[in-house]
Order: C-alpha cells, then sequence, then structure tokens
C-alpha cells in the first residue's frame, strides 16, 4: 500500500521537483553574477552592457513578484481576494522612504535637518512618528511591522466577524482607497500627494552608483528568492494543508476542531509584511514613493499578475508579474493610451480562457504531450 | 516541586457491575456499561414537540438503529447528543460522568463523539490521506502546525483506518475523484481517526449503489464492539442487514425498541410507520 510506504521525511523536507532547484538555481546565477557583470564590467558602451533603465526595471519587476507570491498566499491557498494588498506595499515602502528622507541630511532644497515638503509646510519639527526613522534598523522594523500591524488588526476584526469571498475583497479595495486619501494629505506627514523623491544616499552610499544600484538588485533576487522558498515551505506543512482545506471547505475545515480565523489572520499578516519588504526594497530603486501605489486600480493590477501567471502555484504569479510588467513598460511606450484597456482585456481573457493561468495551461500542455506519449 | 500523584487506575474491560473505580473528571466513564443516557428529554420549537420525553439507553460496543417516520424527531436527537441544541428538559449523559446538557459542541467532540451526516463533504483537493491527516486527533493550533510531522503512531493508525475503510489504493488521489459511497467511507474514516467512542451515522448509505450498501453494512458491523453506533436510517433492509437493536421513534418519543423482527410485529409500529 503506497500509504504506508510513504518514507519518513525530516523535518525541515522542502517537497520541490528538480526542475524547480534547476531553475532557482538558474534565476540565481544569472541575478548574482551575470547582471552584475554585465551592468559593472562591460564597457557603456558594449552591446553586452546592461543599462541602467534595465536593471532598474528588473529589479522593480522582482519587487513585484514578491507582491505577486504574498498576494497568491492569501489568494491562491487561502482563498482570501485581497484587493488591497498595494497598502501594504506602499506601507512598506513610506517606512522605508522615512529613512532615506532623513538620509538626505542638509543636502535638500531648503539645507534643513527637516525633509523639504515638512519646511515647505513650514513645520518646526517632526512628527513623533519620525522618531528614529533616522536608524536604518529602526526603519526597517517598521518596513514589517507597519503593514504586518495594520493587517493583523483588519485581519482580526474581518475574519472574527466571518467576513468572506467578494465582501472581503470590496472591504480591502475601501481599505488601500482610504489610505490613500489620507496619505494625500499634507497633514499626514508623508509628503501629501508628492510622497517622497530625491533621495541620495542609502547606508552611506550614493543611491544613484552602478555599485548601489547592482546591489539593490541582487539584495532584491535574493528577497525573491527567499520569499519564493518560505512560501513554498509553507504550503507544503500542514499549515498549508488547514488553509488549503479552509479555502475549500471553511465549515468543515471548523467542524473538526480547527479555528480558520487564525489560520487566515497569520497568512493574511505574513503576506502583508511580505508586500512591506518588497515596498522597502522597491523605493531606493525607483527613486520615488507616492500615494498612488495605494490606488485601488494598483491593487486590482496586482490581482492580475496573479490570475495570469495561475493562483496556487507560486511559482506562476512570479513570472505573471514578470511577464505583465515587461509587457507594461513595452505598451506604455508604444500605445500609452491603451494599456489599461488591454489589461482588462487580458484579465477578461485569462478569466474565461485561462482559469489556472499560464502555469495551469502548462500543465495541461504537458500532461496531454505525457497521455500522447 | 511535589510530584502531582497518578491517578489510579480506571478497572480493565467494561466488566458489568465493577463496583470500584475512580471518576475522572471529563473522562469518559462506561463502567455501568451504558454509554448514552438519554432521560426524558424534551425539544420544542415553537410549540411543536420535537422530542417529548424521551428516554434512551445505548451500550458501550452496541450497533442500534433509530428509525422512524419523517418528524419522529431523528435529527433533534442527534442535535441533542451532539449539543448543537439543547433540551428545554430531561437530561443526558455521556458515560457515567459527562452532561451533554452542558458542554459545547466542540467539547462532545472532543470527549468522543464524532457524527457524519448525510451530506459527504471531504477535502476534494486533498489527497484521501491527507483527509485522514487532518481529521486526527492532534494539536489544532497554528503554532504547532508548521513542523508537524506524523509520527510512527500517527501513521500507522491512518494505514489502519485507511484498511478499515478499504481506501488503501486511493491514498494519494484527490478525494475529490473518489466515488459517492467512497467519500461516504472516508467521511466515516475521518471519523475514527478521532477515535470516537460514539459515533453517530446519519442516513449512511443514502444514493449508494447496492454493492456501495453491503460493504457499508460490513464496515459499520465492524465498527461496533471498539465503540457504539447509533445509525439513523430509513432503509428496512439496510437495518435487517446491521442487525442490532432496533429503537423506533414516533412524535418525539420511544415507540418501540427490541430486535428488528420483533419491532415490525409490533401493531402500534405497524400502524404508524411500517404499514404505510
Amino acid at each position: 500500500m503506497d500509504a504506508v510506504a510513504r518514507p519518513p521525511l525530516p523535518r525541515w523536507h522542502l517537497p520541490m521537483p528538480r526542475s524547480g532547484w534547476a531553475a532557482l538555481g538558474g534565476f540565481c546565477l544569472v541575478a548574482f553574477l551575470v547582471v552584475p557583470a554585465l551592468h559593472l564590467l562591460a564597457p557603456a558602451g558594449s552591446a553586452l552592457h546592461l543599462s541602467d533603465y534595465a536593471v532598474t526595471l528588473g529589479g522593480k519587476v522582482m519587487c513585484y513578484a514578491i507582491v505577486a507570491l504574498a498576494l497568491d498566499l492569501v489568494w491562491g491557498y487561502g482563498g482570501i481576494l485581497s484587493l488591497g494588498h498595494g497598502l501594504f506595499f506602499a506601507l512598506g515602502g513610506y517606512a522605508f522612504g522615512m529613512y532615506l528622507m532623513r538620509a538626505i541630511g542638509r543636502e535638500g532644497v531648503y539645507q534643513s535637518d527637516l525633509p523639504d515638503f515638512m519646511v515647505f509646510l513650514d513645520w518646526k519639527s517632526l512628527p513623533w512618528y519620525w522618531r528614529g526613522t533616522e536608524h536604518a534598523p529602526w526603519a526597517l522594523a517598521l518596513v514589517v511591522l507597519a503593514p504586518a500591524l495594520v493587517a493583523l488588526v483588519f485581519g482580526w476584526f474581518a475574519f472574527r466577524s466571518r467576513i468572506r469571498g467578494v465582501y472581503f475583497s470590496i472591504i480591502t479595495q475601501a481599505l488601500t482607497l482610504a489610505a490613500m486619501l489620507l496619505f494625500f494629505r499634507n497633514e499626514t506627514g508623508f509628503g501629501g500627494n508628492n510622497g517622497f523623491t530625491d533621495f541620495k544616499r542609502i547606508l552611506g552610499h550614493s543611491i544613484t552608483s552602478p555599485a548601489t544600484r547592482v546591489a539593490l538588485f541582487a539584495l532584491t533576487a535574493a528577497a525573491l528568492a527567499g520569499s519564493l522558498l518560505l512560501c513554498r515551505w509553507l504550503v507544503s506543512s500542514r499549515y498549508g494543508r488547514v488553509l488549503t482545506a479552509i479555502r475549500d471547505a471553511e465549515p468543515r475545515v471548523r467542524s473538526l476542531g480547527y479555528e480558520p480565523a487564525r489560520y487566515k489572520l497569520f497568512a493574511w499578516t505574513s503576506s502583508a509584511a511580505l508586500c512591506g519588504v518588497a515596498g522597502a526594497l522597491y523605493v531606493p530603486q525607483v527613486g520615488i514613493i507616492n500615494p498612488s501605489e495605494m490606488s485601488p486600480a494598483a491593487s486590482i493590477e496586482i490581482a492580475v499578475w496573479v490570475a495570469v501567471g495561475g493562483r496556487g502555484t507560486l511559482v506562476g504569479p512570479v513570472l505573471g508579474a514578470a511577464l505583465v510588467n515587461l509587457a507594461k513598460s513595452w505598451f506604455t511606450v508604444a500605445f500609452p493610451a491603451f494599456w489599461n484597456v488591454f489589461l482588462g482585456l487580458l484579465f477578461i481573457a485569462v478569466t474565461l480562457f485561462l482559469p489556472g493561468g499560464l502555469v495551469g495551461l502548462w500543465r495541461r500542455l504537458t500532461r496531454r504531450a505525457e497521455a500522447k506519449a | 516541586m511535589i510530584e502531582p500523584r497518578p491517578p489510579a487506575p480506571l478497572p480493565p474491560g467494561f466488566a458489568p457491575g465493577a463496583s470500584v473505580h475512580a471518576v475522572r473528571p471529563g473522562a469518559l466513564d462506561v463502567s455501568h456499561r451504558v454509554i448514552l443516557y438519554l432521560e426524558d428529554l424534551t425539544v420544542a420549537f415553537d410549540g411543536f414537540r420535537a422530542l417529548n420525553r424521551l428516554t434512551l439507553y445505548v451500550e458501550a460496543g452496541e450497533l442500534r438503529c433509530l428509525i422512524g417516520p419523517n418528524g419522529a424527531g431523528k435529527t433533534t436527537l442527534m442535535d441533542v447528543i451532539t449539543g448543537k441544541t439543547r433540551p428545554d428538559s430531561g437530561t443526558a449523559f455521556f458515560g457515567q460522568s459527562l452532561d451533554l446538557t452542558r458542554m459545547d459542541e466542540a467539547a462532545i467532540a472532543e470527549a468522543g463523539i464524532g457524527r457524519k451526516f448525510q451530506k459527504p463533504t471531504v477535502f476534494e483537493r486533498h489527497s484521501v490521506f491527507d483527509n485522514l491527516e487532518l481529521a486526527m486527533k492532534a494539536d489544532r493550533r497554528v503554532r504547532g502546525s508548521f513542523l508537524a510531522r506524523l509520527d510512527g503512531e500517527a501513521r500507522g493508525r491512518i494505514d489502519e483506518t485507511l484498511r478499515t475503510i478499504r481506501l488503501g489504493h486511493l491514498a494519494r488521489r484527490p478525494a475529490g475523484t473518489l466515488s459517492h459511497g467512497q467519500k461516504q467511507w472516508l467521511e466515516i474514516g475521518m471519523l475514527l481517526v478521532q477515535e470516537p467512542k460514539l459515533l453517530l451515522l446519519d442516513e449512511p448509505v443514502a444514493g449508494m449503489t447496492d454493492e456501495e450498501r453491503e460493504r457499508t453494512a460490513e464496515l459499520i458491523v465492524s465498527l461496533a464492539g471498539a465503540r457504539s453506533v447509533l445509525v439513523v436510517e430509513h432503509d428496512m433492509d439496510f437495518v435487517a442487514r446491521l442487525g442490532g437493536k432496533v429503537t423506533v421513534l414516533h412524535e418525539g418519543a420511544v415507540l418501540a425498541e427490541g430486535p428488528l423482527e420483533q419491532v415490525q410485529r409490533d401493531p402500534r409500529v405497524i400502524e404508524v410507520y411500517l404499514g404505510r
């Protein structure tokens, strides 16, 4: 009986096919060796040189991929569709952005210790919540804590009240919209609709130097690979099996004595924290964070990446985020007016014809090929 | 630190008339051979008496069938036993010491009463094995779930259950691919791994093929003994196949009780139920 034959596994066993490990190894090779070499060593004029734009775009896309991964954890595995994940991403970005603003020092336009926008508003001192943000470790702690805390409080109430499905999605959408309106206000103390920009330094290094750019790129790649492994481990543990059981038949899970709300809350909060990390990596590479990241449309776009890649597959959303964003950077140059139309059509097409996304399509094709062979 | 005194050992077996035994609070005590005491139970919904001074005893290890026309109170009775419905009056004890009317649903399930509903709900995308694993008695908290691994004993119990419900060869298959009957067996298996002392089965063969019925009957008969089984069923042939004592409910009270042949001859039973 095959059930009896299942061998005992070590506690940290991570079930992943060999092809998965190979792809991960290839990714690391490119991210840690090939890209740095082509950017730093290849001379600027040569055909092999990787431009600033390309490296930054790559880093940006990987940040989005982490967000897609985080959404897949709650949507694909927990059945919780969030249309407000942009909020957590932006909170992480703002948290680290506070450090970057403080790191400008007196090199701003007004040569003040205060960030320029506060001088402009005629503020005399930093608001209390900016305290300690000149220290990178505290800012980094905030990167995780701020989104996680918001998610924890919101999730606690929502899951306790057994808010599910489309109602939950709509509330997350409202949440991110409310946060955006709040951050638009100058009085909130986060730079209003301009947000944070004009960063100069990060941990003592110039933020525009090629070495910094490559370091941030590699760090983002490491964060993406780490998040992928972490999520993979999580969903293949008993925790993951309970979470997917909740997605498929929540009342039944409850009748077995589990508390679904707690399982969901853990996934939800971890997912938010992961988004925060992605946001913190995004801001120094892109050089700006403003409330538009919290717009409802931005969060819906995240759900589209996940759907295109294939939810509940982890690797799918990573690919989905990469493909849709690469398409976007080309599209917004070639046909700037039609990007939103294209995105909408893409979503409809995927929902109607590719419910499993690209990974689902790939699996269907390989299965068919195997059946023929 | 003072060493806590170990509880006095319980007498072996359910020996009738065992006069010396320790009552452990919160533990099932069947030293008087009876596992379920229902006395004078009354449940009224808007004046309608779903249960009307019902009295019923089930012995440890017994297989009991509960029959009766629609509205006789079978489902309400199950609801009272599992804590879903509170009786307006009367007592319900699980063994000597556990007052079911004072326990909530989770505590009752924990104490050892497992209920299978008519409509099977298994986790369709999980394998048969994983379904049993999820149902197994274990730490239910999030904290313990990340590094949880099945030890040899737990694995052994799952394998044993797979053999009992005869789904060993399908252990790796997603439960959604099982037939209706197989899903019902899996659901029974999910109850068994929780090690219930009393199993409540609500119409276990509804919608099954003849062959599946036969295998279900074998399964249920094999389950009794190590635990008590209370079956609610409409199908007389199936009840006959199970053997065991039959209790006929009518208008919320026990109308007759005994072996099926005796009950079937009872004129009152013929009048309200079988004769129609």
